[in-house]
């Protein structure tokens, strides 16, 4: 059971609060009709999905209802940090 | 090798069962092979044992991080069924299934392929339009499967509760008689000592560490035991496959996640088919061994820890006391994860890349045992000749970037 902090909320809370939104700092491309079909099936599903450190959405489903990032270690779970949409982490390793 | 026979068990037993014959070789890598299997689980097994037998290839290796089939494929929940709703991904599951039919003979290894049937329950009024479309798609694609009743689902398997004042009342079921299960841990060693008897070298305790490449193809892989070449390279490193992809600079359109599963202590036999349930979320089977065999639901978030969420085992358990009130008293023994790569549209990739003689087969998701024969048959004939064998065509990686994606998120069998 992760214990997520959320950056709105300044609390630590069970992981079955929020829900997961999935990778971290895509940028939705500005003019997607000038994108190829290859960008944007980039855009759209393909994903770094590393062994280690990750940035990832988060949304607190039952609490402020509000989404934030997360820094987590996909191997060991561990937390390391939540900032505010915008904000760019603090932590940031070499993804495997 | 020594063909295994009732006459070999007796010839055996007259001298203790001491002189057996090693199940395979354990060799040591050559400097260059024409394929290499990058992952020794049950597909890579019968991916190299397809190279070998159908396409005459026989300077293989499959190269394997642990102990071969140590990974996945110790870990799911050995179900075995075809009924998917779009073509594609139904004549794909097809094959695997007529290929298990067979398969105990064509390897001569016991894999314990039971047809014990599949039950797929329908707990809401669109639960039973699905299964009905799903049926009727199934039918037209000539796979056997029928739409029961409650009270025949009670018939089939009788522990179960269809009493319309459960929670999510039993309203009926779609039936796959020809599915069931095998033997998990067989179907990887069947495969690797047929493959082993066909001169591919099965080499374990060694794991990929890079993928050399040059002038935009394949020369050779980065081994923990040194650099080994090969004119191609075929990944089936399920759990793991982005990180192999990274290896040769590539991304992939999956992610990789948690799913789980559990057994009970052993109890007399009680359950002779297979139960799933997309709505109250959980499936279970009864092992020859005697214990449950429950399989959970995949976490919503990525992770590679091999092991799950306490919250969705506790939430499957209630999904199966629920069908089945007998079971509150049965005591759990094991509970452990597997990494699945999961697809967007819940199908595989089996794929060439853009790197020329590298090829991906990946992204089974939660459903992957069952495609073990079908899965090995048809990327070995990708790689063998360079293209999609005609099965696989509709599962290349380039359906990310043409949105012809198959959407099977309703058939795989629980939502997630």
């Amino acid at each position: 059971m992760l214990l997520i902090h959320c950056p709105h909320c300044r609390e630590a809370r069970e992981e079955e609060e929020y829900s997961y939104r999935g990778e971290a700092h895509i940028v939705r491309p500005l003019a997607p009709e000038s994108l190829s079909d290859e960008e944007w099936g980039d855009y759209l599903f393909f994903r770094s999905n590393p062994k280690g450190i990750h940035h990832e959405m988060w949304y607190h489903a039952v609490g402020c209802r509000r989404y934030f990032n997360v820094t987590r270690d996909t191997l060991t779970y561990e937390i390391l940090e939540s900032y505010l949409i915008g904000q760019q982490p603090a932590v940031t390793g070499a993804t495997s | 090798m020594k063909k295994y026979s009732a006459f070999s068990l007796l010839k055996n037993a007259l001298s203790y069962h001491e002189n057996w014959q090693k199940v395979w070789r354990n060799p040591t890598p050559k400097s260059d092979y024409d394929v290499i299997v990058v992952g020794g689980g049950g597909h890579g097994l019968a991916t190299a044992y397809y190279l070998a037998k159908v396409h005459g290839l026989t300077n293989i290796a499959v190269i394997e991080k642990g102990y071969l089939g140590g990974g996945n494929t110790a870990r799911n929940t050995t179900i075995i069924r075809s009924n998917y709703l779009w073509d594609e991904a139904a004549q794909l599951y097809e094959l695997s299934l007529k290929l298990w039919e067979g398969l105990s003979q064509e390897l001569n290894y016991n894999v314990m392929f039971s047809q014990r049937g599949v039950l797929n329950l329908g707990h809401t009024l669109q639960d039973m339009r699905d299964i009905e479309r799903r049926v009727n798609a199934n039918r037209l694609n000539g796979i056997d499967g029928e739409v029961v009743s409650p009270q025949r689902v009670k018939e089939i398997a009788p522990l179960i509760n269809i009493s319309a004042d459960s929670r999510y009342p039993i309203l009926g079921a779609s039936f796959q008689p020809r599915g069931g299960t095998a033997r998990h841990d067989a179907v990887a060693w069947g495969y690797a000592r047929g493959a082993d008897a066909l001169g591919v070298d099965l080499i374990q305790q060694t794991e990929v560490t890079g993928i050399r490449r040059q002038d935009g193809a394949v020369v050779g892989v980065e081994t923990t035991k040194g650099f080994i070449g090969a004119r191609k390279v075929a990944c089936v490193t399920a759990g793991n496959s982005s990180v192999v992809a990274a290896m040769a600079g590539l991304r992939l359109p999956v992610e990789s996640r948690p799913l789980q599963a559990l057994v009970s202590e052993p109890v007399k036999p009680c359950l002779d088919t297979v139960v799933m349930s997309n709505a109250v979320h959980g499936y279970i089977s009864q092992s020859d061994k005697g214990d449950l065999v429950i399989g959970a639901g995949v976490d919503s978030y990525n992770g590679y820890g091999q092991r799950g969420s306490f919250h969705i085992v506790e939430h499957t358990v209630q999904a199966i006391c629920e069908l089945f009130p007998a079971f509150s008293r049965v005591r759990m023994n094991r509970q452990w994860g597997g990494i699945v790569d999961t697809c967007p549209d819940a199908c595989p990739i089996i794929s060439k890349t853009s790197v020329d003689g590298l090829y991906f087969n990946c992204g089974w998701g939660t459903g992957g045992f069952k495609a073990t024969p079908g899965s090995g048959y048809v990327f070995a004939d990708t790689v063998a000749n360079d293209r999609p064998h005609p099965l696989a065509a509709a599962f290349t990686l380039d359906r990310f970037n043409s949105g012809a994606l198959i959407d099977e998120h309703g058939a795989a069998g629980v939502a997630h």
